[in-house]
C-alpha cells in the first residue's frame, strides 16, 4: 500500500475513534432535563405517571415514569425541583399491571402527610399485593422515609404501551394514586421505584431501574 | 543465613566508618527508644480515645482497642526503620565518609540481624494476628458474621434477634420476637446482646452498622449472623458496603441504640401500628427464596401458587412455583 493509502487508512480510523469517544462522553454526560414547580398559595402539584413501556427510542420497552411540567406537558424525566419546607402534593397516575411485590413490606404507605394515600379517591394505608392486580411500583424517598405503593392494572386489560398515556382518556385503564409530604431542607433526594419491575433483567433491577430518568431519580430541593 | 566471609587481606580489617560499631548501635538504640515511647504516648493520649468505630458497642470498642494495641505495636518498628535509615543517610553519608564499601564484609549483611529482624517481626505478626482474633469475638460474639452456626456466640442464652434484609436499594428490619414486623426502623436496645441475621432478597448487599463494629454481608438465601452488645445509647448509621447497583449509594439509614425500656414500648407500639401489613408477611424464616422473577411476582418465601405465574427473567422457577 502505498502512503496516500496508509495515511487514508489512518485518518478514517482516527476519525472513527474520535466519533466514538464523542458518543460515549454524550452518553455518559446525558442527564434528562429537571422539571421545576413553584409554589401555589404555598404548596407544590407533583404530577407523574407510570407506564409499563415508554414506546419511544432508545428503550421503547422499559418501563418509565413521565413527570407533567406546570404547563401540562409530559415531560420524560425523573428530575423535578420543589421549594424547601413546602406541602408537596403528588398525583401519580398508574398506567401498568401490578403483581405480588418480592416483599410485602413495601406494600404500605410510608412517610407522607397522615401516613395515609388515596387510591382512585379512597384512603389507604396498605395494599394486599397478592391479591387483585397487585402492586406495580412504588414511588420512595428512602431517605425521607416515604414510600406509596401503586395499584397494579389488570395484565390483562389494553394496557397503554408508549408514553405518554393521557389521564382523561378512557382508552386505557389506569390508577390515580395522591398523597402529600413536607419537603425537607435544601439538598438532592434520591427517589425511586422498589418493585422489582425491570422486564428482562435478573431480580427485575437491572435496565431501567438502575437509569436516571426511567424508574428512579432526584427531588432537587432548593 | 551467610556466615561473615574472611576479610580479603587486600581489604581494611574494619572499615574505618566514623566512630566505633557499639557508639553507634548505642545511638540508634537510644534514638529508637526514646522517639517509639513518645510516638506510642501521643498515639495513646491523643489519638487513642478516638479511633474508630468508637465505643458505642461491646464489638466497636473491642475492634478500637485492637487497632490501638496494633499501632502500639507497630510505632516502634516503623521507628525503627526511619531512625535506623535517617541516621545512615546523616552519619554514613559519602561526603563525610567516603564511598560505600564494595566487596568488603561491611556489604555481605549481617546474619545476626537478619535473623533477629525476621524472627522478632514473624513473632510480632503471629501475636498480633492471634490477639487480633480473640479480641473480636470475645466475649460477644464476632460483629463480622459467622454464617448460619456461629462458632463463637455470647455468653447471653437469649439475644435480641434482628432480621437484616438487603433489597435492591433499602434495608429492612424483621423483630421475630414481636411479631415479626418489618420495617425501616432500626432501634436497639441498650446493654441487651443483640443477633442480626442479615440476609439478602436480591443480590450481594453488605451491612456495615459503622459505630456499632458490625459489617457482615448479605447473600441471598443465607442467613449471616452477627452479635454485638450496645452499650451507649445515640445514633448509628448502617451503611452498604457492597457495590450493588445505581442506588448503592443512597442504600443507607439511620439507627437508634434507646434504653431497654424506650426499645419496649417502641416495639410493642410497632408491632401494633404494622400489624396489618405483618399479617401479609411470609412467616419469618431465617432465609427467603427470591424468584429471579421479579415484576411478574416473586414473592418469598413460599415458592407457591399463584406466586411466579410467569418464568420473565429467564431463570428457572422452582417446583410449584407456578
Amino acid at each position: 500500500m502505498g502512503k496516500g493509502g496508509r495515511l487514508a487508512i489512518t485518518i478514517v480510523v482516527l476519525a472513527l475513534a474520535a466519533v466514538g469517544i464523542v458518543f460515549s462522553v454524550k452518553a455518559l454526560l446525558y442527564t434528562p432535563s429537571t422539571v421545576v414547580y413553584t409554589p401555589t398559595n404555598g404548596q407544590v402539584n407533583v404530577t407523574m405517571q407510570t407506564v409499563g413501556s415508554y414506546g419511544h427510542a432508545p428503550n421503547p420497552t422499559w418501563v418509565s415514569y413521565l413527570t407533567e411540567n406546570q404547563q401540562g406537558q409530559w415531560v420524560h424525566t425523573t428530575l423535578w425541583q420543589v421549594p424547601a419546607h413546602t406541602r408537596v402534593n403528588v398525583t401519580i397516575y398508574q398506567f401498568d399491571s401490578g403483581s405480588p411485590l418480592r416483599n410485602q413490606q413495601i406494600g404500605q404507605v410510608t412517610g407522607t402527610l397522615g401516613k395515609s394515600a388515596t387510591l382512585n379517591g379512597a384512603t389507604f394505608k396498605v395494599i394486599n399485593s397478592n391479591i387483585g392486580n397487585g402492586i406495580g411500583h412504588t414511588f420512595s424517598i428512602p431517605t425521607l422515609g416515604i414510600s406509596v405503593p401503586l395499584a397494579g392494572n389488570s395484565g390483562s386489560a389494553n394496557l397503554c404501551a408508549v408514553a405518554p398515556c393521557s389521564p382523561s382518556s378512557t382508552a386505557y385503564p389506569h390508577n390515580t394514586i395522591t398523597f402529600s409530604f413536607t419537603s425537607p431542607g435544601p439538598g438532592n433526594y434520591p427517589w425511586q421505584c422498589f418493585v422489582p419491575c425491570a422486564l428482562g433483567f435478573l431480580y427485575g433491577n437491572g435496565g431501567p431501574m438502575q437509569t436516571v430518568g426511567y424508574m428512579g431519580g432526584f427531588m432537587k430541593v432548593v | 543465613m551467610t556466615a561473615e566471609a574472611p576479610t580479603p587481606a587486600s581489604e581494611p580489617a574494619a572499615a574505618p566508618r566514623g566512630e566505633g560499631r557499639a557508639t553507634h548501635w548505642l545511638r540508634l538504640l537510644i534514638l529508637w527508644v526514646v522517639i517509639s515511647v513518645a510516638a506510642d504516648v501521643v498515639w495513646i493520649k491523643l489519638v487513642g480515645p478516638h479511633v474508630p468505630p468508637g465505643r458505642m458497642t461491646d464489638m466497636a470498642t473491642g475492634a478500637a482497642f485492637d487497632f490501638n494495641v496494633l499501632i502500639v505495636l507497630a510505632l516502634p518498628v516503623m521507628v525503627g526503620v526511619w531512625v535506623y535509615m535517617l541516621y545512615a543517610v546523616i552519619v554514613w553519608r559519602a561526603s563525610k565518609v567516603g564511598p560505600d564499601p564494595v566487596a568488603t564484609r561491611f556489604s555481605r549483611g549481617s546474619g545476626t540481624v537478619e535473623w533477629t529482624w525476621i524472627v522478632l517481626t514473624t513473632v510480632l505478626v503471629l501475636f498480633l494476628a492471634g490477639f487480633g482474633t480473640y479480641e473480636l469475638v470475645q466475649p460477644g460474639g464476632s460483629g463480622g458474621g459467622q454464617g448460619p452456626t456461629p462458632i463463637w456466640t455470647p455468653t447471653t442464652s437469649s439475644p435480641l434477634q434482628v432480621q437484616v434484609i438487603g433489597q435492591q436499594w433499602k434495608w429492612t428490619y424483621r423483630y421475630p420476637q414481636f411479631g415479626g414486623f418489618e420495617t425501616n426502623e432500626l432501634l436497639l436496645p441498650v446493654n441487651q446482646t443483640v443477633a442480626f441475621n442479615v440476609t439478602s432478597l436480591d443480590v450481594i448487599h453488605s451491612y456495615w452498622a459503622y459505630q456499632l463494629g458490625v459489617k457482615a454481608d448479605a447473600n441471598p438465601g443465607y442467613n449471616n449472623v452477627a452479635f454485638t452488645t450496645p452499650i451507649q445509647t445515640g445514633y448509628f448509621v448502617v451503611r452498604c458496603a457492597e457495590l450493588c447497583g445505581l442506588w448503592h449509594g443512597a442504600m443507607f439509614n439511620e439507627g437508634r441504640v434507646v434504653s431497654a425500656a424506650a426499645f419496649e414500648s417502641w416495639a410493642k407500639a410497632t408491632e401494633r401500628q404494622l400489624a396489618e401489613n405483618t399479617a401479609l408477611l411470609p412467616a419469618y424464616a431465617p432465609t427467603y427464596t427470591p424468584d429471579a422473577n421479579g415484576a411478574a411476582g416473586g414473592y418469598y418465601p413460599d415458592n407457591k401458587d399463584p406466586y411466579s405465574p410467569v418464568e420473565m427473567y429467564g431463570a428457572p422457577q422452582p417446583a410449584g412455583g407456578g
